[in-house]
């Protein structure tokens, strides 16, 4: 039997997802810089695509897989317009420390 | 037997980069760490056997993606995490943050592991099949929608990094 078909690679896939999406969450609590928690997000966003591409596997299905394709896009939206607020927030404030961002008046 | 070596080893090199990722003060190592993790999982993806998804992930995200944010990068010539002290109470949040996501890591891994897995079906993830469904009746409005979305987030992020907001 192949490797490939082993039902065993699916789940050892869905729980990777599960630690890739633990250590984003992490991340975003534990990091000061807003790039590297804007990074930590794309590596919660990754573990949530692993989870869907190995269920598309289990189920024999390709729904899994479009919705991975439109979370790709999403995620490209989201990092164009999170980090052109991040550079609008340095021209303002001169600084990327997310404490230092606690007012919504500009 | 192959598939299994390849699988462990970039699943184990997914998780190191991850925590290189978390870990690093310098966000240019996290985003060269971040690019290891995309790649690692790429191969994931190939290996679970959806090779247009896994081709997608270089491209769309450690491509176009991972090079947007080393640009700001090194625009913003970012060096180091500021050092000092966090506002009142932000220690004890984080504390409590952090023992959530553990108690649903461990729900998750306990429902997980308790799930009897069965046999794969057979399965079909070329870019002609992956096409057919992207295209048929069922997704193709979101698919218009992604395109609206898209060029929201083009003129969004133009006029955010305008020179006068």
């Amino acid at each position: 039997m192949p490797a490939m078909s082993h039902p065993a690679f699916v789940h050892h896939a869905v729980l990777l997802s599960l630690v890739l999406f633990a250590l984003g969450t992490l991340g975003v609590f534990l990091r000061r810089n807003v790039i590297t928690v804007l990074m930590c997000i794309e590596l919660m966003l990754n573990g949530v695509n692993l989870a869907f591409a190995a269920f598309s596997r289990a189920a024999g299905t390709l729904d899994g897989q479009v919705l991975v394709f439109f979370v790709l896009v999403v995620a490209a939206a989201e990092a164009a317009v999170g980090l052109g607020i991040v550079i609008a927030l340095h021209r303002h404030r001169d600084t990327l420390d997310l404490d230092a961002f606690h007012l919504m008046k500009g | 037997m192959m598939d299994a070596v390849l699988f462990y080893l970039f699943a184990a090199l997914a998780v190191g980069s991850a925590l290189v990722v978390i870990g690093q003060k310098n966000p240019m190592y996290s985003a060269f760490a971040l690019i290891v993790t995309l790649c690692s999982v790429s191969v994931i993806f190939a290996l679970l056997g959806s090779p247009f998804i896994a081709v997608l992930q270089v491209i769309v995200y450690a491509g176009a993606i991972m090079v947007l944010f080393l640009f700001v990068l090194m625009l913003l010539n970012v060096r180091r995490e500021e050092e000092g002290a966090r506002p009142q109470g932000g220690r004890v949040l984080q504390v409590v943050a952090l023992a959530l996501v553990a108690l649903l890591g461990a729900q998750a891994a306990v429902v997980l592991l308790q799930v009897e897995p069965g046999p794969a079906p057979s399965f079909d993830a070329s870019t002609r099949a992956m096409a057919a469904v992207l295209f048929s009746p069922r997704y193709l409005y979101v698919f218009e929608a992604t395109s609206i979305l898209i060029l929201a987030a083009l003129v969004g992020a133009v006029v955010l990094a305008k020179k006068e907001l």
